[in-house]
């Protein structure tokens, strides 16, 4: 259970990064004195003051009997020499080996920390592309708007011409009715008209315009063979 | 910085008994003394990239001091100048 209410990382304090560690240690001088020592005595007494400070306290220690030499000093002076030659045998081998597991150790650190980098990056890199793809999106938007106003419109245009068609059809069609009327109206006209000269003509008549004819017809034979 | 904070090699002989006076002997005082004391040893000896045989020799030295000066009353039995 996470409490909210607690606040979380007020301090300037970060236990990360931590800071590297110091290439070398202090310094000592013969294994057991600190190189300070020999600096806090420099001033006064140069370089061989400590050297004569400590072969006078050793002489003071032997006199006196402070320190008293027994069998244990002859075992302490051989583990010493023992212990003095294998350090500077073997101590570089153990220094290299030691660099070494080190080099491992920071380089397999190394590696997942530029595998995680690299994962991480690669994952920015897909975010942006989708965030360019949705960019895109707005295009097939308007592409798909474009196409169902087309559709739309020629939807409409159809009916339109639908439309003109049917009402061009009614059109024609009362045309064509009054072309109609009006021929079988003039044609009963013309056959009434024809009845009613027809009827009119007496026999005294029919008579008089067949002797108009035959009196026509001579003369326009005269004529026809004079001009032959 | 004031008295009472800078470490023992920085506080000059002639303060030295006001600089006594200011630490506490309290047993978290003790405890709290020998805990920095052993860290800046740490920090300054072993816990760098390469270390040479000073860090653990000087302890080694220190415990040879410490036991011979523990054991003293027996070394001096065996002496010349003990009454025998």
């Amino acid at each position: 259970v996470l409490h909210t209410t607690r606040p979380l990382h007020t301090t300037q304090q970060s236990l990360a990064p931590v800071p590297p560690l110091p290439e070398k240690g202090g310094e000592v001088r013969h294994g057991v004195i600190p190189e300070e020592f020999f600096q806090f005595l420099y001033p006064k007494t140069g370089v061989t003051g400590p050297y004569m400070l400590g072969t006078g306290l050793l002489l003071y220690f032997l006199s006196k009997e402070i320190y008293v030499v027994n069998h244990e000093t002859a075992a302490a002076a051989c583990i010493l020499s023992v212990i003095v030659y294998a350090i500077k045998k073997f101590g570089p081998n153990v220094a290299a080996f030691a660099d070494k597991l080190n080099e491992e150790k920071m380089a397999s650190a190394l590696a997942m920390k530029n595998e995680a980098i690299e994962s991480l990056q690669k994952a920015i890199d897909e975010e942006k592309k989708e965030q360019w793809r949705v960019e895109g999106r707005t295009y097939l938007f308007d592409a798909k708007r474009n196409n169902i106003a087309m559709l739309l419109e020629t939807n409409y245009r159809e009916r339109l011409l639908m439309v003109y068609n049917e009402v061009k059809k009614r059109l024609d069609y009362q045309v064509a009715m009054q072309t109609l009327k009006r021929q079988k109206e003039q044609e009963h006209m013309i056959q009434w008209v024809e009845k009613n000269v027809v009827q009119s003509i007496t026999p005294q008549q029919q008579k008089e315009s067949i002797a108009k004819c035959i009196l026509d017809l001579k003369a326009l034979s005269k004529s026809a063979h004079a001009a032959v | 910085g004031p008295l009472w904070e800078r470490p023992l090699l920085e506080v000059r002989l002639g303060e030295l008994h006001t600089w006594i006076s200011t630490c506490s002997f309290s047993p978290q005082g003790l405890l709290g003394a020998v805990q920095r004391a052993w860290s800046s040893y740490c920090a300054k000896y072993i816990h760098v990239k390469q270390g040479g045989p000073a860090g653990i020799s000087m302890l080694l030295a220190g415990y040879c001091l410490l036991s011979y000066g523990w054991n003293y009353q027996h070394f001096s039995k065996n002496s010349l100048g003990s009454p025998s």
